[in-house]
C-alpha cells in the first residue's frame, strides 16, 4: 500500500535524523581520548574500589609520556632537516621551535621517573590494601580503635582543614569494605586525589596514618564499622553523609552545613545564613571552588555519567579536587534516591500516568479509523 | 438599520447577525479538497493541533514562570517541577511539543517541495508557510532562554554576537537588542515579552493568512492534477461522489486528519513520558552561569542544519552564507522554472534534485552538533555546506531544461 511505503520514508529519514544528532552526536562529544588520539573507554567497576583505575591512569600517563618524547624527537628531526634543505624559511624561528621542542625532551625523562615511582607507590598502596581486606578484623577491639575517630567524626559540625568531617552512623552501610581500608591506609591515595597534596598541602585526614599504622588495627576498625555502623539508612541520610560536606542541595533545604531549621525570628535566618557562608568559603577556599548545588544534577548528567563519576571522579574529570567519595552499590542507590526525590520528584507519577495517556489516544486513534472508514466507505 | 425577522432558534439568531450558515459553508461543508491525497496532507492540521497544544500548556506555565534571572530557573525547575500539581506535566507538554513542531514543520515542508504545492498560484501559500516557518523558529529562539539553563544562556550569547555582523564589528546593535553587555535581566525579560506575546500573536495571524492563501488554488493532490473544483463540487453534492474527484473538509477530510492526528498523539505522548531528553538537553538543567562556558555549544536539533552552514567558513563568508541560507527557501517558487505542477518521481531530474536536498539538509543537521575538532567532521561540513549553496543554482538549470509533461497521458 503506498501510505504505508510514504509512512515507512518518513519514519526512516526521521529515526535516521534523531540517530544522528542523539546518541551518535552525544558519543562523539563526550568521548574521550588520550594524547596519542585513542579512545579512553570509561567504565564503571560496580561500586567496587581496587584501585585499577588508579593504576591505569598512571599507566596511560607514562604512555603519552613515551608517545611525546618519539613525536618530539621526530619533529626535531624534521626541523634540522628543513633548515639544511629550505633556504626561504625563518631561520630563527625554526630554531627557535627545535629549543623549545629540546628543552621539553630534556625534562620528560624527569617526568617519566616520576611517574613511575607514583605508579610504583599505587601498586603497592592496593596491593597493602588487598592484604588487609584478607584479615579477619575483631569488631570488638575495632571499638576501640574507632574511638580515635571520634576526635574529629563527633558530629559537632565543626570545619576542620576544609570541611566538616562527615558522620559515620552508616559508615558501614554505604562505603565498601576495600574503600575504608584503603582510607584509613592513605585518605589521599584512597580518594584519588594524591595529586592535590603531593607538595606541602596535608590532607586534612592525613593524621590518620601515624595514629593508625597497624594493618590489624585497620582491620578491627572497618570490621567495627561494618557491624556496628550498618543500620538501615534512608536515601536522605545517606546523601547527608556522603555528599553534603561539600554539596548544597537548595530544593531539599541542605546546605554544607546540613539540614537548614525553620527560624521563627528574620533576625536567626540571617545569623544561619552567615554561618553558611563562613562554611561556604571555608570550602572554597579547601576545593579550588564552591561544589555544585545539586538540586537538578539528576537530570543535567546521565546514568552513565553518574555512576562512574561518583565511583572515580577523576575518570570524567581528569584533575578535579572532588575526592572519591567511596560509596558502595547500595550507598549509591541511595543517594540517586535522594537526588531522584529532589530533582526529578515527578518521575514516578510520570510512570504511572504515562500508559494511561497513551492508552487514551490508542483508543481514540481507533474509534478515529472507524469514523474515517465510515465517511471514506462511499468514496471510492 | 437593516430589517431583521425574529429567530426562531439560536442558529437563526446567529445566521441573521454572523451569517455563521455560510461561513459553515465556506470553511467547512463546501470548501473542497481533492480526493487523491495521502497522509501527508493531513500535516497541516497536525501542526494546527500542536500550535494549540503549545498555547494551551504555555498558559498554564506562564502562570508560575517567574522572568527574572534570579528566579527563572527556579521558578521553572523548582515550582513548576515539583510544587504545582501536574507542573511537569505541563512542562514536559510544552518542551517536547516545541521540538517536534518542528519534525512536523519539515515534513510538510518537504511535502510540498516533493509534490511542487509551491507553484502556478499557491506561491503565496508557500511564502505565508515560510513566514511562519521564521516566526516559529524565532518563537523556539525566545523560548528557550527563558528557563535560564546555561544552554539558555550561552545560546543567547552566541544567536545575539552574529547580528555584530562579523567585520562590522556593529556590537552596539548588539548590546541595543540585549539591553546589557552581556545576556542579563533586560535580555531575560524581553525574550519574555516576545515568546509570550508579541511572537504568538504574530504567529496566529500568519496562520489565518496561510489558511486564506489555500482557499482559492486549494490544496494540491498527489499527481498535481488540475480539477475543476466547481464540476468535481456539482458531481459530489449531486450524490456522485465515486465519480467526483473532491469531498469537502467537514466532515470527510477532517476524519482522516482525526485519525492521523491520532496516531501522532499516540507517539508525542511516548515522547512526553519517556524520552524527553531530545527536547530538553540535559545541560539547560544546570543553571546559566556566565563564568563557565559549557564544553560544547550547540542549537537545538532543528537549527543545526543552518548553523552547519555559518560554521564551515571564515567569519564574514560563513555570516553570508547564514544569510542567503535563511532566505533561500522562501525564493524556491520563483526559482524552480518548471512548467509542471507533478511529484517528484514525474520530474526526471528534479527527483534527484529532491533527494540530494533531503540528505544534504540532514548531513547538515548531523554535522552542526558533531565536533569539528575532528577533521573529518569538518571536511564533510564544508562540503554539505557547498553542496546546500549549490542547489539553488542547480534548481534553476534543471527546471529550465524540464520537458512539459502532457497531462491526461
Amino acid at each position: 500500500m503506498r501510505e504505508l511505503k510514504i509512512l515507512a520514508v518518513v519514519v526512516f529519514f526521521s529515526l535516521l535524523t534523531y540517530y544522528l544528532v542523539e546518541p551518535y552526536a552525544h558519543h562523539e562529544m563526550h568521548k574521550k581520548v588520550d594524547a596519542q588520539g585513542s579512545e579512553i573507554k570509561v567504565e564503571g567497576h560496580g561500586f567496587t574500589y581496587d584501585g585499577t583505575d588508579d593504576i591505569a591512569e598512571v599507566d596511560r600517563v607514562l604512555s603519552n609520556l613515551d608517545y611525546e618524547t618519539k613525536a618530539l624527537t621526530e619533529k626535531v628531526k624534521e626541523l634540522k632537516q628543513e633548515l639544511i634543505d629550505n633556504n626561504d624559511v625563518n631561520k630563527t624561528e625554526v630554531q627557535n621551535s627545535i629549543d623549545a621542542s629540546e628543552r621539553r625532551i630534556s625534562v620528560i625523562p624527569a617526568d617519566i621517573e616520576a611517574s613511575k615511582q607514583l605508579l610504583t607507590k599505587k601498586k603497592a598502596f592496593w596491593s597493602d590494601v588487598a592484604e588487609v581486606a584478607k584479615l579477619e578484623g575483631n569488631p570488638a577491639a575495632g571499638e576501640a580503635g574507632f574511638g580515635l575517630c571520634l576526635g574529629c567524626h563527633n558530629g559537632a559540625n565543626m570545619n576542620m582543614g576544609g570541611v566538616i568531617p562527615p558522620n559515620l552512623d552508616h559508615a558501614g552501610a554505604i562505603y565498601d569494605k576495600n574503600y575504608l581500608i584503603a582510607l584509613i591506609k592513605d585518605p589521599a591515595m584512597a580518594s584519588n586525589v594524591d595529586h592535590k597534596y603531593a607538595d606541602t598541602m596535608m590532607h586534612p585526614m592525613g593524621s590518620i596514618k601515624s595514629m593508625m599504622s597497624d594493618n590489624q588495627q585497620i582491620a578491627d576498625v572497618v570490621a567495627y564499622l561494618l557491624q556496628n555502623k550498618a543500620g538501615e539508612v534512608t536515601p536522605k541520610e545517606a546523601f547527608m553523609e556522603a555528599c553534603v560536606r561539600c554539596h548544597a542541595v537548595r530544593y531539599g533545604k541542605l546546605t554544607q552545613l546540613g539540614e537548614t531549621p525553620a527560624f521563627k525570628h528574620e533576625k536567626d535566618a540571617l545569623a544561619h545564613k552567615i554561618k553558611v557562608i563562613d562554611e561556604q568559603d571555608a570550602v572554597k577556599a579547601y576545593m579550588g571552588k564552591l561544589p555544585p548545588d545539586l538540586s537538578m544534577i539528576i537530570r543535567a548528567r546521565g546514568e552513565h555519567f553518574m555512576e562512574t563519576f561518583i565511583e572515580n571522579p577523576q575518570s570524567q574529570l581528569a584533575g578535579t579536587s572532588m575526592p572519591r567519595v567511596g560509596l558502595n552499590h547500595e550507598g549509591y542507590e541511595k543517594v540517586k534516591a535522594y537526588l531522584t526525590e529532589v530533582g526529578d520528584p515527578s518521575k514516578e507519577k510520570r510512570e504511572a500516568l504515562g500508559p494511561i495517556v497513551i492508552g487514551f489516544f490508542i483508543l481514540f486513534s481507533l474509534l478515529a479509523l472507524l469514523w474515517k472508514k465510515s465517511q471514506w466507505r462511499d468514496l471510492h | 438599520m437593516a430589517h431583521f425577522e425574529k429567530a426562531k432558534n439560536l442558529n437563526e439568531w446567529l445566521d441573521q447577525r454572523l451569517a455563521v450558515n455560510t461561513l459553515k459553508k465556506v470553511l467547512n461543508t463546501e470548501y473542497w479538497i481533492p480526493k487523491d491525497i495521502n497522509f501527508l496532507w493531513a500535516m497541516g492540521m497536525v501542526l494546527a493541533a500542536t500550535f494549540g497544544i503549545l498555547v494551551l500548556s504555555g498558559i498554564f506555565l506562564l502562570m508560575y514562570y517567574k522572568p527574572d534571572t534570579n528566579l527563572a530557573f527556579d521558578s521553572v525547575n523548582y515550582t513548576i517541577m515539583s510544587e504545582v500539581g501536574y507542573g511537569w506535566l505541563w512542562r514536559h507538554i510544552h518542551g517536547v511539543g516545541a521540538s517536534i513542531v518542528f519534525l512536523i514543520i519539515y515534513i510538510h515542508m518537504f511535502t510540498g517541495i516533493y509534490y511542487g504545492s509551491y507553484k502556478r498560484g499557491r506561491e503565496l501559500i508557500w511564502l505565508s508557510g515560510m513566514a511562519l516557518f521564521v516566526a516559529f523558529s524565532a518563537e523556539a529562539f525566545s523560548g528557550y532562554m527563558l528557563p535560564w539553563g546555561q544552554m539558555s544562556y550561552w545560546a543567547g550569547m552566541v544567536i545575539t554576537n552574529l547580528f555584530s555582523g562579523g567585520s562590522l564589528e556593529a556590537y552596539g546593535l548588539v548590546e541595543w537588542i540585549r539591553g546589557d553587555y552581556v545576556p542579563g535581566d533586560a535580555f531575560l525579560t524581553r525574550f519574555f515579552m516576545l515568546h509570550v506575546f508579541l511572537i504568538p500573536l504574530v504567529i496566529i495571524g500568519l496562520i489565518v493568512l496561510h489558511f486564506g492563501t489555500l482557499r482559492i488554488p486549494h490544496v494540491n493532490n498527489q499527481e498535481g492534477a488540475e480539477i475543476d473544483f466547481k464540476e468535481a463540487a456539482d458531481l459530489y453534492k449531486a450524490g456522485k461522489k465515486k465519480e467526483s474527484k473532491v469531498i469537502p473538509f467537514s466532515p470527510v477530510f477532517l476524519s482522516k486528519d482525526v485519525f492521523v492526528m491520532g496516531v501522532y498523539f499516540i507517539l508525542f505522548f511516548y515522547l512526553v513520558f519517556y524520552n524527553f531528553n531530545f527536547a530538553m538537553d540535559p545541560v539547560n538543567f544546570d543553571p546559566a552561569d556566565g563564568l563557565k562556558t559549557p564544553a560544547h555549544i550547540y542549537p537545538e536539533w532543528y537549527f543545526l542544519w543552518s548553523y552547519e552552514i555559518l560554521r564551515p567558513f571564515g567569519k564574514d563568508a560563513g555570516l553570508i552564507a547564514f544569510a542567503i541560507a535563511q532566505l533561500a527557501l522562501f525564493f524556491l517558487p520563483f526559482i524552480d522554472r518548471s512548467p509542471n505542477v507533478a511529484p517528484a518521481h514525474k520530474r526526471g531530474l528534479f527527483q534527484v534534485w529532491f533527494w540530494v536536498l533531503l540528505i544534504d539538509m540532514i548531513a547538515l543537521t548531523a554535522l552542526g552538533k558533531l565536533p569539528p575538532t575532528d577533521p573529518t567532521f569538518a571536511f564533510l561540513g564544508k562540503v554539505a555546506a557547498w553542496t546546500f549553496l549549490a542547489l539553488g543554482p542547480v534548481l534553476v538549470i534543471i527546471t529550465m531544461f524540464e520537458k512539459k509533461i502532457e497531462k491526461g497521458a
